[in-house]
Order: structure tokens, then C-alpha cells, then sequence
């Protein structure tokens, strides 16, 4: 029996958790994934080879080996995978991003980590001339990380100024976007367009070999923010409160924008830069959930928006598979002048 | 003679111990030094109010006392220990803060905003019980927020919001409760209701310590009062025993006249002004 008249319901959990269940986010949560369920039935039944429903799930639990197994479980299935956790770690990262920074503005596609990544695959391919996986990924990390310590270095001058976060941010990605353009202009042009291929954020072409990697590192990323989520929770009080609640800022923070920066370097790395997802999912969650607190419906969230903007990025033109990121973009652009406009509304 | 030995135990134990104190500590931002040397004892049981003029350091001895801010030299000690030496939950199961600005997310509720002051006593796997349910439900009692516990903080009145805000620090179940600046921002009504009910937790036994800035209410409600200028105390004790003409002047540099309050005979100051200059 709840005695407490919270507002919301919850429902108490008293097992070896004990906890207060959001209702609310958890049937939100429950809706998307049933839904991210059905997208992901269908993309693995479209494609130049059409399949039954049947015939995906006889692939799927073994019944049928053959052509139409390696199709659905060898092509098809990584990509979707890959789509559903690579979207729920850059809902994550950025939902971390705009509670550290308090704008909805503060996410890693906007404040330059996606660049940052960019620009480390750029100096890869092209400085260094290896194009194998494991340095290209690397090249995406060491990247993000380097604008993410940059930036800290210049914004977080004792204590979080958010606007400040995003407006070096914002300079740092437009330096880091100079610098890839050149980068690109003075190389080969044979190399510099597989290059430029890469920046565009895609999911084409994954297999397996590419995404596992990278999808154990998210999910590993995704429960430790999990596990963080409270402390977060506590900081979005207000730094002398949520000291005074025994957070201990500096560590918290920081673990923060390790985890949130290792999720989307770690996409980044297999698909390259893709935005919006980090920047929307967070906003669409608390839309939906009309409140913070969880990542749970911000991940689902994000799963859906890039294995949807996959899908539709093979559909949409007949013959032509377009790469996600130019989806997501084009979507993104329009969202962020919204945005940008609203914001600029409150603010006068 | 039994009955001798123990009273005289008894007055040593009851002399003013302090759970809460500073020694000879030193705060300072960076660079700029805004106390030097300063050493101060918390009365335990005692609402203790700190006065003083703007930036005279009051509120940042209380960001030291309650660990927010490290001091640079000596240490504040909790319960005998230095308080930087303990977990940060720790303090946070000894020492509530209610700061002098908070944020409350968006689009939260009030019980759910005071259930925020549980934090210390939980964990990953322990988020919510039966302890936690009931401290809420006491601290909104005691605020009389228990009928708002649905409503957005957003669109509460300042008065609310600040009872909401003070009812998170009392779900936190501190025996010490340090409040920066609590009624700034409120109507007299409201000020006055917040006080009471300070005084109300003062006499169930928890030791409080204020930054407040209406000397009057000070006086009124302190039980040991502690005026600072310039980062150093000029005088500490009851309010009736250290308010004079004298050290209003001497703190504030602020002619007055000290009359007893007729409504609960503690010192009641009015200022003098050009009027009363003039008059003298």
C-alpha cells in the first residue's frame, strides 16, 4: 500500500531490490520495446531478399540452415543489433551530457565529442595511412576523449558552468570540423572518400566481426551508468545540495563523463559520427515520462529512434540504401533549430 | 556526600559540549583569505544563529562547518573526528544543509523531491523501504507539506517551496541541521512560520545553526548567538547577554537603540537613523 501520495505511481518492490517502480516509465519503456520488437522483425524479413515471418524465425531458433540462415543471422541480425545498442548508448551519453550541463542543448553530438572521434579516425586513415578496424577504433576513442579533456579544460574552471560546457563545445566542434575538412582536402582522393564516407555515420556493411566489440563495450558502459544514475540524479539538486547528501562531486562527475564519452566513442569507433539520437532521445523520454530519474526509457528510446532511422535510411529510396547518419542528420538539423529557437524564446 | 559527587560530575559533564566545532581554521577562495585562525564551538542542543553584515564570512564559516568548503589550515571537527577524515555519507547521516540556492528538476513532485533526502541512508540494491516511507511522511508532517505531496515544486509559492526544501533536510534525520540563509525571499508571515518551526526542532532535541540576516528574528530565536565582522567573532552567547547598542555599532557600525522585546523579553533592536541622531 503506498501512503504517500507521490503523484505518480509507483509500485514497491521489496525482493532483493528494494525499490519504488515507476509505472509510468515502466510501461513507456515496456511500449518501445515491444515496438522495437516489431521493427526489428520486419528488418530482418525486408531486403533485396524477401522473407517470410516464418521463415526470419525458423533462421533465428535453427530450424532452417543454409542461405536463408546466413542472410538473417549473419547479415541482417548484427546490423539491428547493433542498431538497438549503439542507440540506447548514445541516448544514455547524451542524457548524461544534458544533466551535467542542465540544457538539452549539452549533448555529445552538439559539444564536439562526435568531431573530436572524427577527427582521431581522420588522422588515422589519412596521416598515419591504417585502415585496419582495431586503429581506426582507436584513432575514434583516443579522439573523443582528447576534445572531451580539451573542453573540461576549458569550461569546468572550479565548479560546472553548463552554458559554458556547450559554448566551448559548440567553438570545439567547429575548429575540429576545419580541421577534418582539411585534413580531407589534403589527402589522395581515393582515400579521402572512404574517409568522408565514414564521417557520414553508418551502419552498412556490419557484421559480427565489426560490431560485437563495440556492443559489449556499450553494454558494459550502459550498466555502469546504470549504476551511476543516482548520484547523477542527486547532482541535478544543485552541487552544495547533493554534497550535502554525500555525493562526492569532482569523482561523480568525472566517472559521468568518462562513461558518457566512452558510449558514444564506442559507437562512433564501428558507424562513425551519427547525431541526433543523443541529442533527442533524452528530450522525447521526458516528453513521454514527463519526468528525470531514468535511463530506462531514454535507452529504449534511442534503440528506437536509430534502428528506425536505419530502416527507413534502406527504404526510403528504392535501390539505393542511404547511410543512417544522413537520416538521422536531416531529422537532427531541423530538431536543433527548434531548439535553438525555443531556447532563445525563454531566454528574452 | 554521594549526592555532592554527582552533581559536581554532573556540571562537567553538562558544560557546553560541542559535537559540532572548528579549530582555529582558516577559509579561503583561492587566494582571497576570508577567515583566519578562527575557532568556534556548536553548543550541542542549541539553536545557534550566526549574524553579521554582508560578506563578513558568516555564510562561508557554514559552508566550512558542513563540509562544502575545506578549510586551508586547523580542521572542523564531528564528533571528535576531523570531518574531512569520514565517508561523505557519513556526514550526510550526522549533518544536514539546506542550502542557500537548490535547483529542483523538472517536472518533479514534492514528495518525490523530499524522498531525495534519503539518499544517505540507501543504496544501489536498498533504494526505497519502509524506513525511508516513514521518515518522508514525518518530515512532511512536520512541515506541514503532507497535503501537497502530489503538487509540481515548480508551481508552488515561495513559502511552500522553501517548507519542501526544508522538509528534504529533515527527511535526512540529522541530529545537526545547518540552514543557509532560510528565510530570505519570504513574506513576514512565512519567515516567522519557518522559525517557529525551527523552534520546534530545537526543543525535540536537534542542534540547529542558522545564518540569518533579521537581527530581531536572531534575537528572538537564537539560543546562542554568534556575531561576526571581517571573518573573526566579535562576540558569542545568549542574545540577552550580548546584544547592546554597543555591538550593533561595533558590528554593523549602525547607531541603535536595544529594547526588550515585549512579546518574548529578548533583545529587541531599532535603529536610530538621521531621525534619532537628530532627536540625541
Amino acid at each position: 500500500m503506498q501512503r504517500i501520495n507521490f503523484g505518480r505511481k509507483y509500485l514497491q518492490l521489496n525482493g532483493p531490490l528494494k525499490m519504488r517502480l515507476d509505472v509510468r516509465n515502466a510501461t513507456i519503456t515496456a511500449i518501445f520495446l515491444a515496438v522495437i520488437v516489431a521493427i526489428s522483425v520486419f528488418a530482418l524479413m525486408v531486403g533485396s531478399l524477401k522473407l517470410s515471418i516464418d521463415e526470419v524465425f525458423s533462421a533465428l531458433f535453427g530450424q532452417t540452415s543454409g542461405f536463408k540462415r546466413t542472410i538473417v543471422v549473419n547479415w541482417r541480425l548484427p546490423r539491428v543489433i547493433v542498431a538497438i545498442i549503439f542507440g540506447a548508448g548514445l541516448a544514455v551519453s547524451g542524457s548524461i551530457f544534458q544533466s551535467i550541463t542542465k540544457n538539452p542543448l549539452g549533448s555529445p553530438d552538439v559539444i564536439g565529442f562526435s568531431s573530436g572521434s572524427y577527427t582521431g579516425v581522420l588522422f588515422v586513415l589519412l596521416v598515419l595511412g591504417s585502415n585496419s578496424f582495431s586503429s581506426v577504433a582507436i584513432g575514434s576513442l583516443i579522439g573523443g576523449f582528447a576534445t572531451a579533456l580539451i573542453i573540461y579544460l576549458l569550461a569546468f574552471q572550479g565548479g560546472t558552468h553548463g552554458f559554458r560546457l556547450i559554448i566551448v563545445g559548440i567553438a570545439m566542434s567547429t575548429i575540429l570540423g576545419s580541421i577534418n575538412s582539411m585534413l580531407l582536402l589534403q589527402s589522395k582522393t581515393e582515400v579521402a572518400l572512404s574517409a568522408a564516407a565514414w564521417g557520414v555515420g553508418s551502419l552498412n556493411g556490419i557484421d559480427w566481426e565489426h560490431g560485437l566489440p563495440a556492443v559489449f563495450l556499450v553494454i558494459v558502459f550502459l550498466l555502469l551508468a546504470v549504476v551511476m544514475n543516482r548520484p547523477l540524479r542527486e547532482m541535478e539538486l544543485g552541487e552544495d545540495t547533493a554534497k550535502s547528501h554525500g555525493v562526492r562531486i569532482n569523482r561523480t562527475q568525472g566517472l559521468l563523463i568518462i562513461i558518457a564519452v566512452s558510449l558514444t566513442a564506442s559507437a562512433t569507433a564501428v558507424m562513425g559520427p551519427v547525431t541526433f539520437v543523443a541529442l533527442a532521445a533524452p528530450q522525447i523520454a521526458l516528453r513521454f515520462t514527463k519526468t528525470t530519474g531514468s535511463f530506462a526509457p531514454t535507452a529504449v528510446i534511442g534503440s528506437f529512434l536509430l534502428l528506425g532511422a536505419d530502416v527507413l535510411a534502406q527504404r526510403i529510396i528504392p535501390g539505393t540504401i542511404l547511410p543512417v547518419g544522413v537520416v538521422t542528420l536531416s531529422i537532427g538539423g531541423l530538431y536543433l533549430v527548434w531548439l535553438l529557437f525555443r531556447q532563445a524564446r525563454t531566454a528574452s | 556526600m554521594t549526592i555532592t559527587k554527582v552533581n559536581v560530575r554532573n556540571q562537567v559533564i553538562s558544560k557546553p559540549n560541542a559535537r559540532l566545532l572548528a579549530e582555529s581554521i582558516t577559509i579561503q577562495y583561492d587566494h582571497r583569505v576570508i577567515s583566519k585562525n578562527l575557532s568556534i564551538e556548536i553548543p550541542e542542543g542549541s539553536f545557534t544563529v550566526i549574524i553579521g553584515p554582508n560578506a563578513c564570512g558568516k555564510s562561508t564559516l557554514l559552508r566550512a562547518l558542513s563540509n562544502l568548503l575545506k578549510p586551508s589550515e586547523g580542521q572542523v571537527l564531528l564528533d571528535g573526528k576531523n570531518i574531512h577524515s569520514y565517508k561523505s555519507k557519513e556526514v550526510a547521516k550526522k549533518l544536514g544543509l539546506l542550502p542557500q540556492s537548490s535547483t529542483a528538476p523538472e517536472g518533479i513532485t514534492v514528495a518525490n523531491l523530499v524522498a531525495h533526502g534519503r539518499y544517505p541512508h540507501q543504496n544501489l540494491i536498498r533504494q526505497w523501504t519502509e524506513a525511508d516511507e516513514l521518515a518522508v511522511i514525518n518530515a512532511m508532517e512536520l512541515t506541514n507539506t503532507l497535503e501537497l505531496s502530489n503538487r509540481f515544486v515548480d508551481e508552488l509559492s515561495g513559502g511552500q517551496r522553501q517548507r519542501v526544501w526544508v522538509a528534504m533536510v529533515l527527511a535526512q534525520q540529522t541530529p545537526l541541521l545547518l540552514l543557509d540563509e532560510p528565510t530570505t525571499y519570504l513574506d513576514i508571515a512565512h519567515q516567522i512560520e519557518l522559525l517557529e518551526l525551527f523552534k520546534d526542532l530545537n526543543e525535540q532535541g536537534n542542534t540547529l545553526i542558522a545564518v540569518l540576516h533579521d537581527l530581531n528574528q536572531a534575537a528572538r530565536y537564537a539560543t546562542h548567538l554568534i556575531a561576526m565582522k571581517n571573518g573573526k567573532v566579535i562576540a558569542q552567547g545568549k542574545p540577552c547577554e550580548i546584544v547592546t547598542e554597543q555591538l550593533i555599532e561595533e558590528v554593523y557600525g549602525l547607531k541603535c537603540m536595544v529594547i526588550e522585546d515585549p512579546v518574548t523579553h529578548t533583545p529587541l533592536i531599532v535603529p536610530l537613523g538621521r531621525a534619532g541622531i537628530n532627536e540625541n
